[in-house]
């Protein structure tokens, strides 16, 4: 069982006020225990906690570039193997080093069946940079590069299925999990370690900077991201779906999408029903695919 | 023990003896025969290394980051494009300062796609911060293989090194060599004794971003390792020649220097070639000499000013072009500052790219066209093709 008590990320770190991902970090490492090697991507994450010669881990932690952390994670595997040794190697990686830049090494890292797990902090957007989107990035959410405007209403594209993915490399376990959740958080990262191959886990971070919300509300959003169905918390095991999150009374998407700058323009300067229809249509997709709904009636 | 070999199979031999813990690659023409045979090796239990059979070139030396962050030892090679694509880790490995050795079967890089040989791959990343070391024959890709570990695992030094051969020429190339035994590697080497690792008992963080407040001392480490690698080089290719019989202590080397009025400067395997064409010059009345460079990085100014010494012309023949630049070739400026205040003259011929060959009597003709006066220009461009 993990040492909830323990704590392997450290404050005095940079990150924003109600920052998701700094949130995440403190719980994964929780999970993770203090017989952890972390590593990282470039991104918020590492620029936030590892400022030479500062450093907020105290676990060992490497950080080598953008979009190699599985690579990374796989040498070392490898070099543990050889040295006899039993760390736990966890790589904790932004969705955009994650879903698009890192694909061919995660890959890689997933088919040669490494002894890592593989975390990515969702926070659906390359936040270090200044919000730009990402293959992560949810249908019509205003990004840098998906700006809303007189001709369109935000990223075009829907979030990718990673862990479908990843599932599909034979993958033992893969999860997601959400920071408004802590010990949901804290018990898929202690089972994820102590399985023998490549896990997965996605946790959803909100970032109150990309998203546009108050930091105070981190956790609220998270919430509402789940009771909306538009984020699911399940766990697959060798393929299989077996646990999902189920919602007694799932809410329209709409709750979710307006407390958040990057949906702005789907309320304004009039409601866009036919856009927010669409959300709509994932979340009911979702709710369909993974079974969630507890209330066959919605209201 | 002296053996018919394949240069391939010579540096396999080589990584055998070192024993990585880790190695991993990706195929490419022509560095494929080196990674083939230490899977042979690997299949056999020949070897007992971890052997990780990966996606990419990038994911290779990726693979071979961690694994030295991990306090193993270990072993990658690669050739052309595979190298530039891995080219954001190599930089990146440098910086870290971990002390990885990879072979470089030097090859062309596309467009146009071109498999055969020059120099261009690894030149491009002379900046990279990786000692680069360049073997004439197969005996010396194969122990150049064994002073690289020495240096780089040197807890004063802690830089990459890459060992180059020109690909085809020497890679696929059967010459008599002499494989040490695994006593006297042992001896020479040592066993593996990382400088710092990732140790969940001993926790660092590696790789952390650097302010403007930091990096620029952070580069200048780097230079000033490069620097002291230098003297290192020389140190260890004395022990190895007081060892092995075969003295790397030059990171220059000279051939019928003592008189020679126009010498040659070049690196890899084209200077057999030109030891034997500089043979027949001279008895033609053409006092020619060679001075081959052994390690491009760092770059041996000093020893190339001694050895050039005297000399009125130097021909620096280039497989490798710096498109755009005064001279054409990337070693002649560095061999004209050099050389800069002797009066000495220095041209570039940027020659045998992508494969084509190099004769004595190319040789010869550059030696007559430096004498001219007449440089800084390609060499036997086919006039009816452009």
């Amino acid at each position: 069982m993990a040492d909830k008590s323990c704590e392997l990320f450290d404050a005095g770190h940079r990150a924003c006020g109600g920052c998701g991902p700094a949130l995440a970090a403190r719980l994964i490492m929780k999970g993770a225990g203090a017989n952890t090697i972390v590593v990282a991507s470039t991104g918020c994450m590492e620029v936030f906690s590892t400022p030479y010669p500062e450093t907020a881990w105290k676990v060992p932690w490497i950080h080598s570039l953008f979009e190699n952390a599985a690579a990374v994670a796989s040498g070392i595997d490898s070099a543990l193997k050889k040295q006899g040794r039993d760390e736990h190697i966890v790589c904790i990686c932004g969705d955009g080093a994650t879903f698009d830049i890192g694909m061919l090494c995660i890959s890689g890292a997933f088919e040669r069946g490494h002894n890592i797990t593989y975390i990515c902090y969702d926070n659906e957007a390359y936040m270090n940079t200044g919000i730009q989107r990402s293959g992560a990035t949810p249908y019509d959410a205003d990004t840098t590069t998906s700006p809303a405007g007189k001709n369109s209403t935000g990223n075009k594209t829907r979030k990718k299925d990673l862990p479908a993915i990843l599932a599909a490399h034979g993958a033992p376990y893969v999860a997601t999990a959400s920071t408004a959740y802590p010990n949901d958080i804290i018990n898929k990262v202690d089972k994820a370690v102590n399985i023998e191959g490549p896990c997965y886990i996605q946790i959803q971070t909100p970032c109150c900077t990309g998203w546009g919300f108050d930091g105070a509300k981190t956790v609220e959003i998270g919430k509402m991201a789940i009771a909306s169905g538009l984020w699911v918390n399940y766990e697959m095991e060798n393929g299989v779906v077996t646990k999902v999150k189920k919602l007694p009374m799932r809410r329209p998407v709409e709750d979710y999408l307006k407390t958040q700058k990057r949906f702005r323009h789907l309320f304004r300067p009039e409601r866009n029903e036919a856009e927010i229809a669409k959300i709509q249509a994932i979340a009911d997709a979702n709710a369909e695919k993974f079974g969630i709904d507890m209330n066959i009636e919605k209201k | 023990m002296m053996q018919i070999m394949e240069g391939s199979h010579a540096v396999a031999e080589a990584v055998k003896l070192i024993k990585p813990d880790v190695v991993s690659a990706y195929p490419i023409t022509p560095q494929t025969h080196i990674v083939e045979r230490l899977a042979e090796m690997a299949a056999d239990g020949e070897i007992d290394s971890e052997y990780v059979c990966v996606e990419s070139e990038f994911s290779a030396l990726s693979v071979c980051l961690g694994a030295s962050a991990a306090g193993s030892r270990v072993y990658s090679a690669t050739s052309s494009q595979g190298l530039i694509l891995m080219a954001e880790v190599v930089f990146n490995v440098a910086g870290m300062r971990l002390p990885i050795v990879m072979s470089i079967a030097n090859r062309a890089i596309g467009a146009p796609l071109s498999i055969w040989n020059d120099q261009q791959d690894s030149i491009a990343l002379r900046d990279s911060g990786w000692i680069q070391l360049y073997a004439e024959d197969v005996q010396e890709m194969s122990d150049l293989h064994f002073l690289a570990y020495k240096v780089s695992e040197d807890h004063d030094i802690l830089l990459p090194s890459f060992v180059c051969f020109d690909g085809f020429i020497l890679s696929h190339t059967y010459e008599p060599v002499d494989i040490p035994t695994q006593e006297e590697v042992d001896a020479f080497l040592g066993p593996y004794n990382a400088y710092q690792m990732l140790d969940a008992k001993n926790p660092i963080s590696m790789g952390m971003y650097a302010t403007p407040d930091y990096y620029l001392e952070f580069r200048y480490e780097n230079d000033a390792a490069m620097v002291r690698s230098a003297e290192a080089l020389k140190v260890a290719g004395k022990a190895f020649g007081e060892q092995f019989g075969r003295d790397y202590s030059g990171l220059v080397e000279s051939y019928k220097m003592e008189d020679a009025d126009v010498a040659f400067v070049a690196l890899g395997s084209i200077c057999g070639t030109i030891k034997d064409a500089i043979d027949e010059m001279r008895e033609n009345g053409v006092k020619a000499g060679l001075v081959k460079i052994r390690c491009y990085r760092p770059f041996p100014a000093e020893e190339l000013r001694a050895a050039l010494s005297g000399v009125g012309t130097v021909a620096v023949l280039e497989k490798n072009i710096s498109l755009g630049s005064a001279m054409k070739g990337a070693v002649g400026p560095e061999v004209k500052d050099a050389m800069d205040g002797t009066g000495t003259a220095v041209f570039s011929y940027v020659a045998g790219l992508g494969g084509r060959d190099i004769r004595k009597r190319d040789v010869a003709a550059i030696a007559d066209l430096a004498l001219k006066g007449e440089g800084n220009m390609f060499y036997g461009l086919r006039e009816e093709l452009i």
